[in-house]
């Protein structure tokens, strides 16, 4: 295989791991925004938890536990503000819960601020992820590819929980149509609790996997906040499918960004975003949902 | 308890896509409004005025100039205050350069402060020190590096703690040289996509040039970029002699991290540094060689007992940043009490006669008088052996300061012919 080849396959790969991260904050955010009409701006401070959760129980038991229970507290978490807050918002104006989790962002980053202090938390690969992996001419960091099992699987696991379970029939339901859910004698209630702790939870698995390489300070999640929005808009609310390819595309497109013309790097995803609503002002697969039109 | 059954009426509100929109716009807004200053300026009290970024990736290390001009106005106040009048400090966030000059407007106009004290980027000094020639206050800057301030921008109004990037470059390029890193080498550079990268890059390129090495990248990162996999891919290909990081906050400690993660073969260093992004990046990650402006180990008697202080206050050690700040405000104290005055004239006349001042270092520095430079020892840093690591703030070995003892102090600074400085009327 020629060698530029190999750069550019990288390049892809490498595009496809950074997309990825993005969607595991961008499929949650999608979730809780279709189901019970939250944009939830805070989204960003509990991947942020997420980390700092993951270097607490990572230094006293190591990174597997880390691993489990990072994302679990995270969903606790999102329980508890689903239930308090969350909750009285779904009827109200949209501008409040904007404001409602506004400012739940803020408490949070300034709640870690407080609690850990401003400077990055060295936060190291676990020993048995650390080195990189040779398939020829191809070189690889071993631990953004188990990244990209994990964020894989994780995917494939909500796709099935909303595609193949009752569960899931429900969620999609209510997205739709949740009158008809109404009057069909079932709660959503419970559901939208459900939703929130998995989104959340999500939220805090890209947390904990993301810690190592990124940096654990009060203001991460305000970095991937923003790129995860432009997924979610680049996909199309409402679309599972379409916040994937979303999520991987804008990766793909950065990194190809930054081989050939490194200073666009950032504008990029914005382009990319304008370009897609041009041509498809719903988003990729963006659903026509009644309710949001 | 017994549930309605469904929350039909509020799940089927109308949700209008512009609704949204215009509330994401509302936000952004939201974003951009600033906290309310902490203290309000009292009569008999001199107010100092303190402007740094606590958010953004150089929030860590505005963290640490807050740190440090407290614990050096509270030395004041404990030792009977200036000239008899109590210190009072405010300290607001800088957030970016427009935020940063608006309130440095705030201070003069309405807290009447009598000098501003602070910063870190070098577009927001630039601002502020706009802000206060327009309004002939003084203000010193404790850590944004870029020449150009000290060149075609400075003003009679603004001083300098924190070193130039030529400082910088100088201190550590000296150490570069000795170890073959530079002669006849193909040199990588990233870069910090901002005022302050610019003008490391410019004023790098310049130093490795006339020692003949070759830049044969110059990649521009953007500042809040946090992930540099598809420049460590980059640099792979490219196959250079010496990876040089002209990044800046916590770009750095992002680019040790993932440079040890993609465990890239090639020698590397950097032309600035704090050394926050060092404890940042942890034990086993941390390597390369770096300049620095000052360190908790360095032995002069002052800055021990400085960090001692700072230990004691706030259970951990001063970072090269509150060491600015405290240093900063120390001197504008003494220039206070020495003329007996909070006049912005005499506290320049002052300084323009070069005292010697005690900046924490085994030579003590001075305020050059054409450019207003702190003209100071800087230092070398590389890693400490892992084995040898005692804690998560003993990652680095310090090593001898520059200029060596027997040369001049201005050695590394700036020239006149590379920097050249007249005070606009």
């Amino acid at each position: 295989m020629p060698v530029e080849l190999v750069f550019l396959i990288e390049q892809l790969l490498n595009g496809l791991l950074v997309g990825v991260a993005y969607l595991l904050i961008a499929l949650g955010l999608s979730l809780i925004f279709s189901l019970g009409g939250i944009v939830n701006l805070a989204h960003g401070g509990f991947y942020a938890i997420g980390a700092y959760i993951a270097v607490e129980i990572g230094n006293r038991f190591g990174f597997p536990a880390a691993f489990v229970a990072a994302p679990l507290s995270v969903a606790l978490i999102g329980v508890v503000v689903e239930r308090l807050l969350f909750s009285r918002f779904y009827r109200a104006d949209p501008i409040l819960s904007l404001l409602l989790t506004f400012g739940l962002a803020m408490v949070i980053e300034q709640a870690l601020r407080m609690a850990f202090g401003a400077t990055p938390i060295p936060f190291a690969i676990p020993p048995f992820l650390r080195g990189q992996v040779f398939i020829g001419d191809f070189i690889y960091s071993r631990y953004r590819i188990a990244i990209l099992v994990v964020a894989a699987a994780a995917v494939l696991g909500l796709w099935l929980l909303l595609q193949r379970t009752a569960f899931g029939r429900v969620v999609r339901a209510g997205v739709q149509n949740p009158d008809m859910v109404g009057a069909l004698g079932i709660s959503l209630r419970p559901y939208l609790t459900a939703v929130a702790a998995i989104g959340i939870g999500l939220a805090g698995l890209a947390g904990v996997m993301l810690a190592p390489i990124s940096g654990v300070h009060p203001a991460m999640g305000v970095e991937i906040l923003t790129a995860s929005f432009v997924v979610v808009v680049i996909g199309g609310l409402g679309s599972f499918w379409g916040v994937v390819a979303a999520g991987l595309l804008v990766g793909v497109v950065r990194g190809l960004t930054i081989y050939f013309v490194p200073p666009a790097a950032e504008a990029s995803m914005y382009l990319l975003m304008l370009l897609v609503l041009l041509v498809r002002p719903r988003g990729l697969f963006g659903e026509r949902i009644l309710r949001f039109e | 308890m017994t549930e309605k059954p469904l929350d039909a009426t509020r799940l089927s509100a109308p949700l209008p896509r512009r609704r949204v929109l215009q509330g994401l716009g509302a936000a952004a807004v939201l974003g951009g409004v600033g906290m309310p200053a902490i203290v309000r300026a009292q009569a008999d009290t001199i107010t100092f005025g303190h402007l740094t970024p606590l958010t953004g990736f150089l929030g860590p290390l505005g963290a640490y100039g807050q740190m440090g001009v407290q614990l050096a106005v509270e030395e004041i106040n404990a030792a009977g205050g200036v000239n008899g009048r109590k210190v009072n400090l405010i300290m607001e966030d800088s957030v970016n350069p427009a935020t940063a000059s608006a309130k440095a407007e705030r201070y003069i106009e309405r807290d009447k402060a009598a000098v501003i004290i602070g910063e870190i980027s070098s577009a927001s000094c630039l601002a502020i020190s706009q802000v206060a020639a327009r309004n002939k206050i003084v203000f010193v800057n404790t850590g944004g590096n870029s020449d150009a301030l000290r060149g075609k921008d400075c003003n009679r109004y603004m001083f300098h703690v924190e070193g130039a990037n030529t400082q910088y470059v100088k201190a550590v390029g000296a150490a570069m040289l000795r170890d073959g890193l530079v002669k006849g080498k193909k040199l990588f550079f990233l870069t910090a996509d901002y005022a302050f990268g610019h003008d490391l890059s410019r004023v790098a390129k310049l130093y490795i040039n006339a020692n003949g090495g070759q830049v044969i990248a110059d990649e521009l990162v953007p500042t809040d970029a946090s992930d540099f996999s598809a420049y460590m891919l980059k640099i792979r290909q490219v196959k250079p002699d010496v990876v040089i990081s002209n990044l800046a906050g916590n770009q750095i400690t992002n680019f040790i991290k993932q440079y040890a993660e993609f465990g890239l073969p090639f020698p590397y260093g950097g032309f600035g540094f704090d050394t926050a992004v060092a404890w940042g990046a942890g034990k086993g990650n941390f390597g390369g060689v770096w300049p620095c402006i000052w360190h908790h180990d360095v032995s002069a008697p002052a800055s021990k007992a400085f960090v001692a202080a700072f230990v004691k206050k706030y259970g951990k050690p001063p970072e090269n940043q509150a060491w600015g700040d405290y240093v900063a405000t120390k001197s504008v104290a003494r220039a206070m009490t020495e003329t007996k005055s909070t006049d912005s004239a005499q506290i320049i006349s002052f300084f323009e006669k070069e005292p010697k001042l005690d900046i924490l270092k085994e030579r003590q520095g001075y305020y050059r008088a054409w450019d207003h430079q702190l003209i100071q020892e800087m230092y070398t840093i590389t890693a400490k052996p892992v084995a040898e690591v005692k804690d998560q703030w003993d990652l680095m070995v310090l090593g001898k300061a520059v200029p060596g003892a027997d040369d001049a102090l201005d050695a590394i600074a700036p020239t006149p012919a590379e920097n050249a400085c007249t005070f606009p009327a």
